[in-house]
């Protein structure tokens, strides 16, 4: 009796975390158009990020459109998210899904199901393997992430020198940021020492460049691909006090390494942004998609210029997580 | 069922199972070798002391799964653990920072340690009161912690007071007398554990309790109460380790100590500890936690494999220590 009271108290309060947040969306009577936001559960700082502007829109978007009901739903799995997309569409009649899918091939079929049912299909970040089912993409541009940073480095070390790298997470969007630092890289003298994977984690960055700094006596700058990353980096060569790295680079725009560019760091003086926001970009598309005839069907990337001490201020959001 | 597993231990006595103790060393000191060969700069002296300073969190937090394991235990949630207790600590520090200045890093420490306690002795008393597996009990506390700690920074970050950094880095970055403080910290935490378990009767008790409860309680041991202090002594051990956590990065975030559980436990086992309880080895969990390390270390110094191969290698050399300590331990 009391073994199984334990366990079902254990599972409730699981349950109960996992629940709270998708909940909170708010269920206005008036409202009839539906709009469902599907998206990875904060797990670490960029999703934290996405859940943070996802939060954001819900609430400005319905306070400036009092016909539309946004619906939050954070998922901390593909398949995890493929039941949520069920439910979501099982239990209300969807006007438009916004959803930034876990992986391409695995949410590809349930997301066509949804849109047979005549909803709207906003996909964001994460392309599906089907782009046919898409009626809005919304996406940032891992490439231009990778090469952006390799020109402006490929400048700044007058063309040579000798590099490390930091990859993240095996997956696309690590592979384009890496393929576009390299292919412009290479067109350049400059050489690339090393590259191993830090798995987009603090601590492993950390490690990995104590690593790096410790089988190479002379590197001219480093790539850590995320700011996450970037900050165990950071700390890993002012511990060891090597002065010949005069770049250190990130990306994806983390408001700590904002930061540190609005001040005008010397050795990480630029970021690129890959901004959790643009699910905020897509929910507000949408919602135009749905009022006063604003047309929003097509692809929209967004840009990664180069974030520098004088446009800083546009990429600062201090109150996201991220 | 338990006493068939513990019999082939006991009779295979002599000057063979000593060869056995010293397997986790003998694998240690060969992994050092491979590595000075591979790499001059292996064994200079900077990058000796990183691998050594940070290996000590999973050194300290296997001192405690050594109890943990060697009284027939386990405790997956460690690493969420080790996550949460982070987190509260970096709260608590930045709460008091304005009132106490740097002795809101002290009082931080004392929070982490009362905080770590008491996660540790939910985990036992859910264990031994509850009577439920404990590896769906930590399984579920893994979960739980991990939740905490991504809500606690909405799943960004949760940095440390900027007016404490200067006070609080030290006791990673610092040394006494060219030693690095997490590893004074854990030769601590490493004396204390082997005289706990080596030298005192609770010691006796938690191998006695790990080799055969029953026979334990017959002999009137309180089962119970012997596992819930070793649960106890884990999450007091994975404080220690926020609090030698805190200053190098400076903040909690939701990916701290994430996968750490698996660290630990294969150091406990590469270490010369039973799974399956009844032994435990302090030392060679501390080489065992020191190989890991190592291992990962020479594999970025070294050129020979594909960066995606990484872990295979990693995975292949753990597999082959332990089929070395078998044999070494069987013949």
């Amino acid at each position: 009796m009391t073994l199984n009271c334990l366990k079902k108290r254990m599972l409730l309060s699981a349950a109960a975390i996992a629940v709270a947040m998708p909940l909170s969306a708010g269920h206005a009577q008036e409202r009839d158009v539906k709009i469902a936001v599907s998206i990875p559960a904060a797990t670490h700082g960029w999703t934290g990020g996405v859940v943070y502007h996802a939060e954001q829109a819900e609430k400005e978007v319905e306070a400036a459109f009092p016909n539309i009901d946004v619906i939050v739903s954070t998922a901390s799995s593909a398949s995890a998210q493929v039941s949520s997309l069920e439910d979501l569409s099982a239990t209300q009649d969807l006007d438009a899904l916004v959803i930034l899918p876990f992986t391409s091939e695995e949410l590809t079929g349930p997301v066509e199901q949804v849109k047979a049912k005549g909803t709207f299909v906003a996909v964001v970040d994460r392309g599906l393997t089907d782009p046919s089912v898409q009626d809005l993409y919304v996406a940032g541009d891992n490439i231009a992430v990778g090469a952006n940073t390799a020109t402006w480095l490929s400048e700044k070390l007058g063309g040579e020198g000798e590099i490390v790298v930091l990859r993240g997470i095996p997956t696309v969007i690590d592979d384009e940021r890496i393929k576009g630092f390299s292919d412009v890289i290479a067109k350049s003298n400059i050489k690339i020492l090393d590259i191993q994977y830090a798995n987009w984690n603090q601590d492993e960055a950390f490690q990995l460049m104590q690593d790096y700094l410790a089988k190479y006596p002379k590197i001219d700058a480093v790539w850590a691909n995320d700011d996450d990353m970037l900050l165990g980096v950071i700390e890993a060569v002012e511990q060891a006090g090597r002065s010949d790295i005069k770049y250190m680079l990130g990306g994806n725009g983390m408001k700590q390494v904002i930061e540190m560019v609005k001040e005008g760091d010397e050795r990480t003086p630029i970021s690129t942004p890959y901004p959790p926001s643009m699910i905020k970009s897509a929910v507000y598309m949408v919602a135009g998609q749905f009022n006063g005839q604003a047309p929003m069907r097509g692809s929209f990337l967004l840009d990664a210029p180069l974030i520098t001490p004088e446009n800083a201020d546009q990429f600062y959001f201090p109150d996201s997580p991220f | 069922m338990t006493m068939t597993a513990v019999a082939p231990a006991t009779p295979a006595t002599g000057s063979r199972i000593r060869w056995a103790d010293f397997a986790p060393f003998i694998a240690l000191a060969l992994i050092i070798l491979i590595g000075t060969l591979i790499n001059s700069n292996f064994a200079s002296h900077a990058n000796l002391m990183n691998v050594i300073t940070r290996s000590a969190f999973v050194a300290i937090i296997a001192i405690g799964a050594t109890f943990v394991i060697a009284a027939g235990g386990l405790d997956l949630s460690v690493g969420s653990m080790m996550a949460f207790v982070t987190g509260i600590m970096i709260m608590a520090m930045n709460g008091l920072a304005p009132a106490y200045g740097d002795w809101a890093i002290a009082m931080g420490a004392g929070v982490a340690l009362v905080v770590g306690g008491l996660c540790g002795l939910f985990n036992g008393l859910i264990v031994t009161v509850g009577r439920i597996e404990p590896f769906i009990v930590t399984l579920g506390t893994m979960g739980i912690f991990r939740a905490f700690i991504t809500f606690m920074t909405d799943g960004g970050s949760l940095p440390l007071d900027r007016s404490l950094r200067d006070a609080y880095r030290p006791v990673y970055f610092g040394s006494f007398f060219g030693i690095p403080y997490p590893v004074l910290i854990t030769l601590v935490v490493v004396l204390l554990g082997a005289f706990l378990l080596y030298k005192t009767k609770y010691g006796r008790r938690v191998t006695s309790v790990g080799s055969n409860a029953e026979v334990a309680r017959f002999s009137g041991v309180s089962v119970g109460r012997v596992r819930t202090l070793t649960y106890v002594i884990q999450g007091l051990c994975v404080a220690v380790a926020a609090i030698c956590y805190v200053p190098r990065l400076g903040a909690a975030t939701p990916t701290t100590g994430q996968l750490w559980e698996l660290q630990v436990i294969t150091a406990v086992v590469i270490g010369g500890t039973l799974l399956r309880g009844g032994k435990g080895r302090i030392w060679g969990t501390v080489a065992g936690a020191l190989i890991l390390e190592i291992i990962a270390n020479v594999m970025v110094l070294s050129d020979l494999v594909s960066e995606y191969l990484v872990a295979a290698v990693q995975g292949a050399i753990i597999i082959i220590a332990m089929l070395a300590h078998r044999f070494t331990s069987s013949r």
